[in-house]
């Protein structure tokens, strides 16, 4: 590295830029061997900024106001300049950023990614991703739509279900008995704030990952492996500069990704009423309760897990213990998985199905959540509400007893 | 590993379509909102004839003048009733008590009307009234029980009633039988139907048409943009290999 003249050499002496710059992207050492699914990362974060830029534009025209709400809505969609264009970024953005963030996590649980020394990095991540649930949740509410309404006013009253202090809880939410103008006026104010308090998260999700490292579809530690590649005579054999590599090999990434959701933004924003659903084109009326009342897809497994158990004593509460520990199961994984390899390369073929079986399971809970319950449904939703959780619980056991293969020295390609 | 991420696609990419509305199959509204002499025929009827007691307060008057290939003074003066100003939306003058007292209800805005229900359904429905005695305006609708709203145009379309066979011990509706003659045949009704449907589809979503012209463009430069990228990774990702 030369030393920096003029202006930078100024600036150097003052902050270290250049030194960052080198430390987070120049200098920074990446296995070699990333594949596709290590794209989803620096996509999350190009979904995280563009929910914050078209939300901030979003806002200069938005009336958080139980009686202009809706229609200050329309009116982005057809008088602001290019208002429906932000709008859909937006909405069809938070659909695609979950999507990111889905598959983000997969990857972890792929190539293990969650294991020593990397605990800390997937607990930051768990975090974001409950941050995220709840900027979703009361950004929702903004378009106060019937759907928004209703949906706001079940997932409240889970609050409320708490023994005790229930209703003060849900009182303490809504800012009323009901979802009301004073709910809509505080969830507009938490959306806003929350998006960066999930940048300041993000940002720690990113000095942990560099202090550790990336994780790499062969889960070997090019840290601990040989030393000396083409740039540096001691940086790890199989790791490559950040920048330029992974920068240009990204950059292609955002682009493939950006046809998909341009093709969903252009062509199917509404995505069959998935990404914003039918009746929320419908003003809320306090009034009347639409037939059925379903979150937005990406709570769906989890709604799925509430409904599959019985209410105890006439109380849901039993339903929200078992929603939010399927939430707060996953900050445990790094200490249930005992398998000697961290990779799914070198795992043996029980971690090959427990994961299928997994994944085809929240894959149903998310289809049963949008579903009116039957009690065949039911049945079905209190299967892999089950298998869910034998997924994280016995992991403990099934991932001692599954047999692995010898994980190589150096990654391969 | 690939079964993974097909199951992943699967997840992420929904192929369910609107709900049905009452279990009863609808009809496909088949519109094409490139056929602006279809929408505006069905300005025309949705301004004589859903104005009256719907609102569209959502949608200009120029706007519709623009989109739908019309001057402001041809829509000035055929297809303004309840104001001057082209620059309005479409408001209705009937005061909201009085429309509650007379309906029972309020009519509702149907602004986004297409977007709430779907389009196949308002085919449906405009299509769906039945002579039924029971009800305050001598009719109901198939798709709609028990809808406030009378059957507007009973004189292009007649009055027809519904016949209903026995399933299961349960009466489920079989197909319409016409009882007395409208002005229209039924190819026709269908026809100016489809023309009315069309426009509630153009004014729910006025953009819809361009949107899907500058996502061709829009996705034309990302590929051409996608090989220039992937060029440039190779070029660098040589030193790599």
């Amino acid at each position: 590295m030369s030393e920096n003249k003029g202006f930078m050499a100024w600036i150097d002496a003052r902050y270290p830029a250049t030194q960052v710059w080198n430390e987070h992207l120049a200098d920074y050492y990446a296995p070699k061997n990333f594949n596709f699914w290590y794209f989803f990362g620096s996509l999350a974060m190009l979904m995280l900024v563009n929910q914050i830029l078209t939300g901030v534009w979003l806002a200069m025209s938005y009336k958080p106001d139980a009686t202009l709400a809706f229609g200050s809505v329309e009116y982005i969609m057809r008088d602001v300049e290019w208002g429906w264009l932000i709008r859909y970024m937006h909405s069809t953005g938070a659909s695609f950023f979950f999507i990111v963030i889905y598959l983000h996590m997969f990857r972890g649980l792929l190539y293990g990614s969650y294991r020593k020394p990397r605990e800390l990095l997937w607990v930051i991540g768990v975090v974001l991703y409950v941050l995220m649930m709840a900027t979703a949740f009361m950004g929702y509410l903004l378009p106060w739509g019937q759907m928004s309404y209703w949906g706001a006013q079940v997932i409240v009253n889970l609050f409320s279900t708490v023994p005790f202090v229930g209703e003060e809880l849900g009182i303490f939410i809504r800012g009323d008995f009901v979802i009301s103008d004073a709910t809509l006026n505080r969830f507009f104010a938490l959306h806003f704030l929350l998006p960066f308090l999930l940048c300041a998260v993000v940002f720690i999700h990113i000095v942990a990952l560099h202090k550790v490292g990336s994780n790499n579809p062969d889960g070997i530690e090019i840290k601990k492996g040989p030393k000396g590649n083409k740039w540096s005579d001691t940086a790890p054999a199989d790791g490559i500069p950040f920048h330029p590599y992974y920068s240009v090999k990204d950059i292609a990434g955002i682009i493939g990704f950006l046809i998909l959701f341009s093709a969903a933004l252009f062509f199917a924003p509404e995505m069959g009423g998935f990404f914003i659903e039918h009746p929320n084109f419908e003003p809320a009326n306090p009034l009347k309760t639409p037939e059925h009342i379903a979150p937005v897809w990406y709570f769906t497994p989890f709604y799925a897990i509430l409904r599959a158990v019985p209410s105890i004593a006439g109380s849901a509460f039993p339903g929200v213990v078992a929603m939010g520990a399927a939430i707060v199961v996953m900050f445990f994984l790094p200490w249930l998985d005992k398998s000697p390899v961290k990779s799914i390369r070198y795992k043996g073929p029980i971690y090959k199905i427990a994961l299928a079986v997994f994944v085809v399971c929240f894959v149903i809970l998310g289809y049963l959540g949008v579903q009116p319950a039957t009690p065949g449904k039911t049945l079905l939703a209190q299967i892999c509400s089950v298998i869910y959780f034998a997924f994280f619980l016995l992991m403990p056991w099934y991932s001692k007893i599954d047999k692995t293969k010898p994980v190589p020295e150096r990654v391969t390609q | 590993m690939k079964k993974l991420i097909i199951a992943f696609v699967m997840a992420v990419v929904p192929t369910f379509g609107m709900a049905a509305g009452g279990g009863i199959n609808l009809d496909s509204a088949d519109i094409d909102l490139g056929d602006q002499a279809s929408l505006q025929r069905g300005a025309k009827l949705f301004v004589n004839s859903c104005l009256s007691c719907h609102s569209a307060q959502y949608q200009r008057y120029n706007r519709m003048a623009k989109d739908l290939g019309m001057s402001e003074e041809e829509v000035k003066a055929n297809l303004m009733f309840t104001t001057d100003k082209i620059g309005d939306t479409m408001k209705v003058a009937m005061k909201p008590e009085d429309a509650a007292a007379w309906f029972g209800t309020l009519p509702p805005d149907l602004s986004v009307i297409a977007r709430s229900r779907g389009v196949d359904w308002l085919y449906t429905y405009l299509r769906g009234f039945y002579v039924d005695e029971n009800r305050p305006f001598g009719v109901n609708n198939i798709v709609f029980p028990d809808v406030g709203m009378p059957h507007v145009f009973w004189e292009q379309q007649g009055m027809q009633k519904a016949i209903f066979k026995d399933v299961d011990g349960k009466q489920v509706f079989d197909s319409f039988e016409l009882v007395s003659k409208g002005t229209m045949s039924t190819e026709e009704f269908d026809g100016t139907m489809r023309d009315l449907t069309a426009f509630l589809s153009y004014i729910g979503e006025p953009i819809q048409m361009e949107r899907k012209a500058l996502g061709v463009k829009v996705i034309i430069f990302l590929l051409f943009f996608f090989v220039v990228a992937i060029m440039l990774k190779k070029e660098y990702w040589k030193d790599v290999h």
